[in-house]
């Protein structure tokens, strides 16, 4: 185990509520030890082509902005673009929600916070990248806090460029991510299971001090 | 500002008295004057509020200079005492006993320039960095694109041109 591991997370002794001294050891016991596996499609073509319908049709964004694209999100909800219209809502929480939309820079600290929320969300699960910050490091390429290629740490579906891209662009980039879905390629969760020791390895090269389980599910 | 200037110069021993605009001046102070400086204007001369506490690296003359700057919301007047500190193991006496606020603001101080502000509350947690090891980023001896370029991979394809001769390229490019 890491020694740097917050205190909340080490082997303790605790006391239940009937007097029995018991042993807690977090990691083991409220996480989830194994890797993420690769999930296979449904058993004939044409049911795993219903399932990828029906997961187009309820795209539910996690409700976590990163950087200044954050604002770009909260015109969708409005009467004036109406994202409901495609099947799109916003969540509160990770295990309610399918879609992560990056809005913009992402600085190695909430990198961190990322990827606990990415892997808590349930799969199959999206990821789009917003503005060209997450492609290229946009502005802040001479930046010493914020990544430069989101794909190195995340497996991203789809990527909306602009500085920022008006809600209209991001309208229409979770209107293409369904026809991604449909057509079968929104295989990010597969993805991340299938190479989950080198995105393990790229998030822990930046984020210096890994105080969390390697997998946050 | 040159009445309340007089007064201080009664008092203390502040440096040249330079005026930004109406109701915003600027003074350099000398490190030991720096908190009975403020613990008068703040109890006599009405300062009340401290804006902000920064600091520029002069790389230069090897040295940090902090600024503190004062608000009279009353006058309407704001003064910015300045600090020279040698750059080389930088430290300063705390003030969060005269504003709370100020702990904050030290303790951002630390961590992106590396000054030392002993017995302020908290001064060595980290703030905004985690699990930071490199020098203070806000040092201009810290080479920020040299640092993104090591730690953060390159997407190949990328292209920087300079604004002005893009801009001309594309509006007017026959003209001078």
């Amino acid at each position: 185990m890491n020694k740097d591991m917050k205190e909340e997370l080490k082997i303790r002794t605790v006391k239940g509520p009937d007097g029995l001294e018991f042993e807690v050891e977090p990691l083991r016991d409220y996480y989830c030890e194994a890797a993420p596996t690769v999930q296979t499609g449904a058993y004939t073509a044409i049911v795993e082509k219903l399932f990828n319908w029906a997961r187009a049709e309820s795209i539910w964004i996690l409700g976590f902005g990163t950087g200044c694209g954050a604002i770009e999100m909260r015109p969708l909800m409005s009467p004036r673009f109406d994202a409901y219209r495609y099947g799109v809502q916003g969540r509160p929480t990770p295990r309610q929600a399918n879609l992560f939309i990056i809005s913009g820079y992402l600085s190695v600290k909430t990198l961190k916070r990322v990827i606990r929320s990415y892997e808590q969300m349930q799969n199959p699960k999206y990821v789009i990248g917003l503005g060209s910050c997450t492609i290229n490091g946009g502005m802040y390429f001479d930046s010493y806090n914020t990544i430069k290629r989101l794909d190195d740490y995340l497996p991203v579906d789809l990527y909306i460029t602009g500085c920022m891209p008006r809600p209209e662009a991001l309208l229409a980039g979770v209107i293409e991510l369904k026809s991604l879905i449909r057509a079968g390629k929104g295989e990010g969760a597969n993805l991340y299971a299938k190479n989950f020791e080198w995105y393990k390895a790229n998030q822990k090269r930046v984020i210096h001090d890994w105080d969390m389980p390697d997998y946050n599910w | 500002m040159k009445t309340l200037y007089q007064s201080l110069k009664e008092r203390f021993t502040p440096g040249e008295l330079t005026e930004q605009r109406d109701g915003l001046a600027f003074l350099t102070v000398e490190r030991d004057q720096l908190r009975p400086m403020l613990g008068h204007l703040r109890d006599s001369e009405g300062f009340g509020h401290l804006v902000l506490l920064t600091a520029v690296d002069w790389l230069e003359e090897g040295q940090f200079q902090l600024t503190y700057l004062l608000s009279n919301r009353k006058k309407q007047q704001d003064i910015g005492l300045r600090v020279m500190l040698p750059r080389e193991d930088a430290s300063m006496d705390t003030i969060h006993d005269l504003w709370p606020t100020a702990a904050t603001y030290q303790r951002e101080l630390r961590e992106m320039f590396g000054i030392d502000f002993p017995d302020s509350p908290r001064v060595n947690e980290e703030f905004i960095l985690e699990g930071w090891k490199d020098l203070p980023p806000y040092r201009r001896d810290f080479d920020t694109l040299k640092y993104a370029q090591a730690t953060y991979r390159d997407r190949p394809g990328r292209e920087t041109r300079d604004p002005a001769k893009h801009m001309k390229e594309q509006l007017y490019p026959d003209k001078d």
